[in-house]
C-alpha cells in the first residue's frame, strides 16, 4: 500500500522493486519501468534519477548536480529536484 | 488488456524538444500469448475463436530469439499471456531471459495452477508484476462465468503474490451478470493489498459476440457504475488506482485502440504469428508473418498487417477529415470489422459512423430479453472420422 508523502532534502529516496530505471538504446532516453506504464525522462529528470538509489539524502543528489552544472544557484536546483520527484512519489514510485 | 501509459516525465526548465512527427514509432510493449492451453473457458475470452493447438506452440529458443529483438527495436515491457501461461514449463526460463537483457516482465494469468514454490522462481527470475483475473468476487457466480471451479484458487493466489512480494493487479471484466458485485471488487481488491484495479470491458468480436446478450449492460448499471468508481477513486487515492473507462457501446466517441495500430504494441500468437493486437486474427482477410521466418524488426516495419492500418490514410470519412483521427487511430478495428463486416467501417462506436445502429439496436433490448446461457471458449477437438 502506498502512504502519500511530501518530500524534504532530508529524505533518501529510492525506487520501489516494481520501478526500473534503465537507459534505453532506440529511445536515447533514461525511462522508468512500472506496471503498464513507462516513464519517459527528460534529461535532467535522467540525471537525477541516476543518483536516486537508496543511500543519497535528497540533499546529497542537490549538492552533487550543483557541481556538475556550474554556475547554477543552489535553490533553484533544489527547487527543480524535488519539483521532479515529488510527482513520482505522488504515485507510489519513489519511496523512502 | 494491454494498455501501457506512457507519461513523460518534465522538469521545471524544459528542454527544448522538437516533436519530429516520425511514420515509424518505436514500440514500447510486447504481449507474449505462450499458449492457447487454459483450464478456464470464459465466454469472452480475447483468443482468436480457432485456438492454438500444444503442437503448433513455438518453442523456448524462439521465444527467447524473440525477445532479444524486442529489446534491440525499444520494446520495454514484456507480458506474459494466455490462455493460460503457467502452462508452459518454460515460463521461469522465458521471464529470466526478458529480465536479464532489461525488459520489464508482467504476468498476465488466472492464478488457478500456480503455488508459492513457482511464484517463488518467477520473483527469482526477476519477474516485476503479475496480473490476476477476476470473474466475479461471489464464489459461485465467477466460477460459473469462468465454467471452471478456480475462485478460492485464485483468492490464494492472489494473497502467495503479494507474500512472496510481487505488486498485483486485479483485472476484472464487469459486464451484465457481474457489475452489482463492483463495489466488491473494489473492496476485494483492497483487501488483497493490490495496487490496481482494471475494470475491464467486455469488446465484441470472436468469443464475446457470440455473447454479446448475456453480457451487454444496461445504462442503470453501467451509470451506477461509473457513480461507484468516481467515488471509490476519490476514497482510494495513494491507496488503489482505478482503471475503468465507459464500454464503446455507451460511448459517443471511439477509444484509440492499443495506443493505435502498430504504433506501441505488437502481440506474438502462441505459433509465433506477431499480430498488431491480440484480436487481429479476427480480421481473417490479414496476412501474418511469422517469428520463425522474419525478425521482429523486419515485421515491425514491413509487415503488411502492421502497415494496413498504421497512420491516417487508410481511413475513410467522415475519419479522414476529423480532428479526433491522431487521437483515437480509427478505433478498434477488430470490432468494427466484426459488427459492419466493412474492414475500413469508421468505427460504429463512433456518434459520426453510418453504422451506430449497429450498436444501438442491441442496446435498445438490453434488459427486456432473457439472459441466454453461456457459450463457453473451447478448442475445436479434432475428430477422426472413418
Amino acid at each position: 500500500m502506498t502512504i502519500l508523502l511530501t518530500l524534504i532534502e532530508e529524505n533518501v529516496p529510492k525506487l520501489p522493486r516494481h520501478a526500473k530505471l534503465r537507459f534505453d538504446e532506440a529511445r536515447k532516453k533514461w525511462i522508468i519501468n512500472a506496471p503498464e506504464r513507462v516513464f519517459e525522462l527528460d534529461e535532467i529528470a535522467g540525471e537525477v534519477m541516476q543518483l536516486v538509489n537508496g543511500k543519497s539524502s535528497i540533499s546529497v543528489i542537490i549538492d552533487v548536480l550543483v557541481k556538475k552544472f556550474k554556475g547554477a544557484p543552489r535553490d533553484i536546483i533544489a527547487k527543480d529536484v524535488l519539483a521532479m520527484l515529488q510527482p513520482l512519489a505522488d504515485k507510489g514510485f519513489i519511496i523512502l | 488488456m494491454t494498455k501501457i501509459k506512457v507519461e513523460k516525465q518534465r522538469t521545471e526548465q524544459k528542454i527544448s524538444f522538437h516533436n519530429v512527427k516520425e511514420k515509424l514509432q518505436i514500440p514500447y510493449a510486447v504481449l507474449c500469448e505462450l499458449t492457447h492451453r487454459c483450464p478456464l473457458s470464459c465466454p469472452y475470452c480475447s483468443n482468436p475463436v480457432e485456438l492454438e493447438m500444444k503442437s503448433r506452440e513455438i518453442d523456448t529458443e524462439t521465444w527467447k530469439k524473440a525477445l532479444s529483438e524486442a529489446v534491440k527495436i525499444g520494446i520495454l515491457q514484456a507480458h506474459f499471456s494466455g490462455g493460460e501461461p503457467t502452462s508452459r514449463k518454460d515460463l521461469e526460463e522465458l521471464v529470466q531471459h526478458a529480465s536479464s537483457i532489461g525488459l520489464y516482465t508482467n504476468l498476465i494469468t488466472s492464478g488457478v495452477l500456480i503455488n508459492e514454490e513457482r511464484l517463488k522462481k518467477l520473483y527469482d527470475a526477476g519477474l516485476d508484476h503479475v496480473q490476476v483475473s477476476f470473474q466475479d468476487t461471489d464464489p459461485e457466480n465467477s466460477n460459473r462465468i469462468a465454467g471452471y471451479k478456480g475462485h478460492e484458487k485464485k483468492l490464494h493466489t492472489a494473497k502467495l503474490i503479494r507474500k512472496v512480494g510481487l505488486p498485483l493487479t486485479v483485472n476484472a471484466v464487469m459486464h451484465r451478470q457481474n457489475l452489482h458485485n463492483l463495489k466488491s471488487m473494489i473492496d476485494m481488491a483492497v483487501e488483497l493489498d493490490a495496487e490496481r484495479l482494471e475494470v475491464a470491458q467486455v469488446q465484441y468480436y470472436g468469443w464475446a459476440l457470440k455473447n454479446q446478450t448475456a453480457f451487454l449492460p444496461t445504462r442503470e448499471q453501467l451509470d451506477t457504475a461509473t457513480e461507484i468508481v468516481e467515488e471509490a477513486r476519490i476514497r482510494l487515492k495513494g491507496v488503489l488506482a482505478i482503471d475503468y473507462v465507459v464500454p464503446d457501446y455507451y460511448a459517443r466517441k471511439p477509444k484509440s485502440c492499443m495506443g493505435g495500430w502498430g504504433r506501441q504494441f505488437l502481440n506474438i500468437s502462441p505459433a509465433g504469428k506477431v499480430l498488431p493486437c491480440h484480436a487481429a486474427e479476427s480480421l481473417d482477410f490479414l496476412n501474418f508473418d511469422n517469428i520463425k521466418d522474419n525478425s521482429l524488426s523486419w515485421i515491425w516495419e514491413h509487415s503488411e498487417s502492421f502497415n494496413r492500418f498504421r497512420g491516417t490514410s487508410w481511413m475513410p470519412e467522415p475519419c479522414q477529415s476529423c480532428d479526433r483521427k491522431e487521437i483515437d487511430w480509427g478505433g478498434c478495428r477488430c470490432q468494427a470489422f466484426a459488427l459492419t463486416g466493412d474492414q475500413n467501417a469508421t468505427d460504429p462506436t463512433c456518434e459520426l459512423s453510418p453504422y451506430r445502429h449497429v450498436l444501438d439496436e442491441p442496446l435498445a433490448n438490453v434488459g427486456k430479453e432473457d439472459i441466454p446461457d453461456f457459450i463457453y471458449r473451447k478448442i475445436k477437438v479434432q475428430r477422426n472420422i472413418n
